[in-house]
């Protein structure tokens, strides 16, 4: 599916995507599985796997064999459609099929064994509930008959992934095999995307049963609203016109409603005039050098945009679900602003916050209807308190809090992501991924996106190691553009295997670490909350980075002072292979601007100095 | 803080394996309460069951716990007959009651005027069937502890709107 068939079945998810008519392999072997056969065919488990990833458009899955799923890897084997990438660790599987889904909107499909290969899935099919990406996982059983006995690499699959997916399948009869497969796809890229586990046992793949095509499935249960009430859209437009004081607040909702639905929010930021922030997760829906534009909220966020979001006096929140990260102290959080929330999953709202307008909506649908609602009334918003409010915002935004002093010759953390920023940003295509620290939010503050679906971090579950396979998957979908994975030292231990599958399909992923020595967004709670008192981040006997790239067959590079970051740059995006470029910055350099654990919007630590004077609350230092 | 209300939900759901599980694990991860649970088929044909749960919380609370529900892909409706205005709640208990003398004379007596029906009876004791309001249940059970030993067992709330309208999956 493309993004624009994606948004279609979203608008009729009781039916199944519909696909392109398919052509046949090229050089089926005589027992390949016929993809242009009838719909009725007859064909065994493992054929209708394949049958129904071809009938789903599916071009990569991302898997590790095992007992339990050989019979898959023989129908893979013998037909040319669906491509396998061999990962080496599950979980890096699923990150590397979130980065795929993320960059190009289609689903990413995962195959793995049984036991301990569906265990090794569950933090990637956690990260990606947290994070609404669709993906279909695929895990082989036991045999059926053998369920429940302790079978030989036997895991209660459905049991374990029940709270990590969105929907998840056990699969016992060959009849309902077809059925599910297509299933798993429209629950996992319809309404509020998500992961969808199938479990295969072993049985069914051998048992030969009649294949059923996507066009006919129908879902019995299972509605997402995707279409806004007409009568919310006229309240929510009404509140904008007439607002002195207000902010768009934008999140990964916008992204997965697909490119056009960034289009609409640039639109309706533009056609408004209003100021616009992004959450983490919503970076890149907004262009990042249109001067409405605020930077991103939250903790690390800008000054202008959470002051912004503290004294604003109408809300618009475009799927974003006001997490802790981005409202701080809830009993504080935005007192004096009337709050609409457009989201597909009525669960989101009203869940942290309490909202005054509730709009259930596709995000596009909805901002197309805001606007042409707007458009149709010729609605103008109150442009002297507008200016006012601009000015006030402007007067913030002076305050310059994401700068740094970049002087001698250790190479700050900022600096190293501004020089990558100025030395790609003239390229067509550029996809960044992350791991998750400091390294991970000055990657957010300093490197700006003018485009959706460049940017794949791990926001939700936050998952050290996330970044690396995610630029596999990018890599998969964007042979030809430039993928870097902003990392740091310790994060990018965690799936440092995966550069041997990055060599094995010559994806010239770039390994981009800020090494600080430290786990450095522990030390800096440590400082900020513990009184300095460093336990266990603090990362002994590295490994040479460059050495370690090389041992990889990949090819290595360092930067340990100012004067050889640029250097070090352009020739890591030059090089046609894999890299890690390991770049030794300043050890103790903090990421700030920080609003602490549970404090309001208006209490930002703004450098290193504000810290020293504002002791933590106790009911603060509880929180993650 | 709002005030925790408690209220009687009806979730009608595809009855495939695992969906259960699904609806409790939600309860238990969520930190939500439950009070009592009663499932049961309620459409062979099109295999849908029908879950009564009656839960406690905030009206925030109890907001999340109806979506969060509802977005369970099985689900095909839920409804808040709390909310939704007048409906009949009953609950259906099984209680045995060792006693002798005039205990047990006492024990009739009441089981009449509870109109419980006496299931078993031995020398020694009683089995009633009793069925109403939560309320009534508690009460009868109360009055039974005080007459002898006894051992409980109640299936939890089932619950129906009133009125003409019939809710339906389709
Ligand atoms: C170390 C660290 C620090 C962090 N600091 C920050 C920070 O400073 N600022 C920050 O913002 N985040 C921060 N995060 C990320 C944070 O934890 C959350 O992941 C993030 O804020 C959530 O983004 P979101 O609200 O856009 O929601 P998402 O998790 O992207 O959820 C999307 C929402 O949109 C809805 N939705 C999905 N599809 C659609 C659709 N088609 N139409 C409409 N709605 C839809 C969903 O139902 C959901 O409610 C940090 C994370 C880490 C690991
Ligand atoms: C799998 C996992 N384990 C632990 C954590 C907790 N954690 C968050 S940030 C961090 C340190 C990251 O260090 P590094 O990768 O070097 O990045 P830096 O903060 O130094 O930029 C840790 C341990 C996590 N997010 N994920």
């Amino acid at each position: 599916m493309t993004t624009a068939e994606k948004t279609q079945t979203a608008k009729t998810p009781e039916t199944a995507p519909k696909t392109a008519p398919k052509t046949a392999p090229k050089t089926a072997t005589e027992t390949a599985p016929d993809m242009t056969a009838p719909a009725t065919q007859q064909m065994t488990g493992a054929e209708m796997v394949l049958k129904a990833l071809a009938d789903q458009d599916v071009e990569v899955v991302f898997g590790y064999p095992g007992g339990a799923v050989l019979p898959i890897y023989d129908a893979l084997f013998k037909q040319n459609q669906v491509r396998h990438v061999l990962v080496r660790h599950e979980q890096g599987a699923v990150h590397s099929a979130e980065g795929y889904a993320r960059s190009c909107g289609k689903v990413g499909v995962v195959l793995v064994t049984s036991g301990p290969g569906a265990t090794n899935a569950v933090t990637g099919l956690t990260d990606a509930l947290m994070d609404s990406i669709p993906v279909v996982c695929l895990t082989g059983q036991v045999p059926t008959h053998l369920i429940g006995n302790d079978a030989f690499q036997e895991a209660d699959t459905t049991g374990i992934t029940r709270p990590c997916t969105k929907h998840n399948y056990l699969v016992k009869r060959i009849e309902d095999l077809p059925r599910v497969m297509h299933e798993a796809f429209i629950v996992a890229s319809t309404g509020r995307p998500g992961p969808v586990v199938v479990d295969l046992p072993k049985d069914i793949l051998f048992a030969v049963g009649a294949y059923v095509g996507p066009e006919q499935i129908k879902m019995k249960s299972y509605r997402p609203q995707v279409e806004p009430v007409p009568d919310a859209i006229d309240q929510a437009v009404e509140l904008l016109r007439h607002a002195k004081r207000p902010i768009i607040y934008s999140g990964g909702g916008v992204i997965n409603a697909g490119p056009h639905a960034s289009e609409l929010l640039t639109k309706l930021v533009r056609t408004t005039g209003f100021p616009c922030t992004n959450t983490l997760m919503g970076l890149g829906a907004m262009p990042a050098s249109d001067p409405h534009f605020l930077g991103m909220l939250g903790m690390h966020g800008t000054y202008e945009a959470n002051l912004a979001m503290y004294n604003c006096d109408v809300m618009l929140n475009v799927g974003a679900r006001f997490d802790d990260r981005v409202t701080g102290n809830l009993k504080e959080f935005s007192p004096n602003s009337k709050k609409i929330h457009i989201d597909i999953d009525p669960s989101s709202i009203n869940k942290n916050v309490k909202v005054d307008l509730p709009i259930v909506a596709d995000a596009g649908n909805a901002l197309q209807a805001i606007l042409d609602r707007w458009n149709h009334k010729k609605c103008a918003p109150d442009g002297a308190a507008l200016s006012a409010w601009w000015k006030q915002i402007d007067a913030w935004k002076a305050k310059k809090c994401l700068s740094f002093d970049q002087q001698g010759d250790v190479i700050k953390p900022q600096y190293a992501i501004q020089r990558l920023y100025e030395l790609t940003k003239d390229r067509d295509d550029v996809f960044i991924t992350t791991e998750v620290g400091q390294h991970q939010m000055w990657a957010a503050q300093h490197f700006h996106f003018e485009k959706p679906n460049r940017w794949m971090t791990s926001g939700g579950l936050g998952t050290m190691g996330y970044g690396l396979p995610a630029a596999i998957g990018v890599q998969m979908a964007h042979r030809d553009a430039l993928v870097i994975d902003i990392a740091g030292e310790a994060s990018i231990l965690m799936n440092i295997q995966e550069m041997s599958t990055a060599v094995q399909y010559r994806l010239p992923v770039k390994v981009f670490i800020l090494n600080n020595q430290w786990m450095g967004m522990v030390r800096q709670w440590q400082e900020l909350i513990h009184g300095g008192r460093y336990s266990e981040s603090y990362t002994e006997a590295l490994p040479d980075f460059v050495k370690l790239a090389e041992g990889f067959h990949g090819v290595g590079l360092r930067a340990t002072n100012v004067n050889e970051l640029d250097d070090v740059i352009l020739k890591m995006i030059e090089t046609d292979a894999p890299v890690i470029a390991d770049i030794c910055v300043d050890e103790k350099e903090n990421c700030f601007p920080m609003i602490p654990s549970g404090a309001p919007h208006y209490q930002m630590l703004l450098g290193p100095d504000d810290q020293a004077d504002k002791p933590q609350s106790e009911e603060g230092m509880v929180l993650v | 803080m709002s005030e925790i209300e408690t209220h009687t939900i009806a979730v009608v759901v595809d009855n495939e394996p695992g969906v259960l599980a699904r609806v409790i694990g939600l309860f238990s991860g969520r930190g939500y309460n439950i009070e009592s649970l009663t499932v049961s088929e309620i459409d062979e044909e099109q295999s849908i069951s029908r879950i009564t749960v009656v839960t406690s919380g905030t009206p925030m609370v109890i907001e999340q716990i109806k979506a969060q529900l509802e977005r369970l892909v099985p689900v095909h409706y839920v409804s808040d007959l709390t909310l939704e205005g007048s409906h009949v709640e009953r609950e259906l208990a099984l209680i045995k009651v060792r006693n002798s003398g005039g205990n047990r004379v006492e024990a009739l007596r009441i089981a009449d005027t509870f109109r419980a029906r006496t299931l078993d009876s031995t020398l020694e004791s009683f089995v009633f069937e009793v069925t109403g309001s939560v309320k009534k249940i508690d009460a009868f059970i109360d009055l039974m502890q005080a007459l002898g030993e006894t051992e409980v067992c109640r299936t939890g709330v089932v619950a129906i709107m009133r009125g003409e309208k019939v809710a339906s999956t389709n």
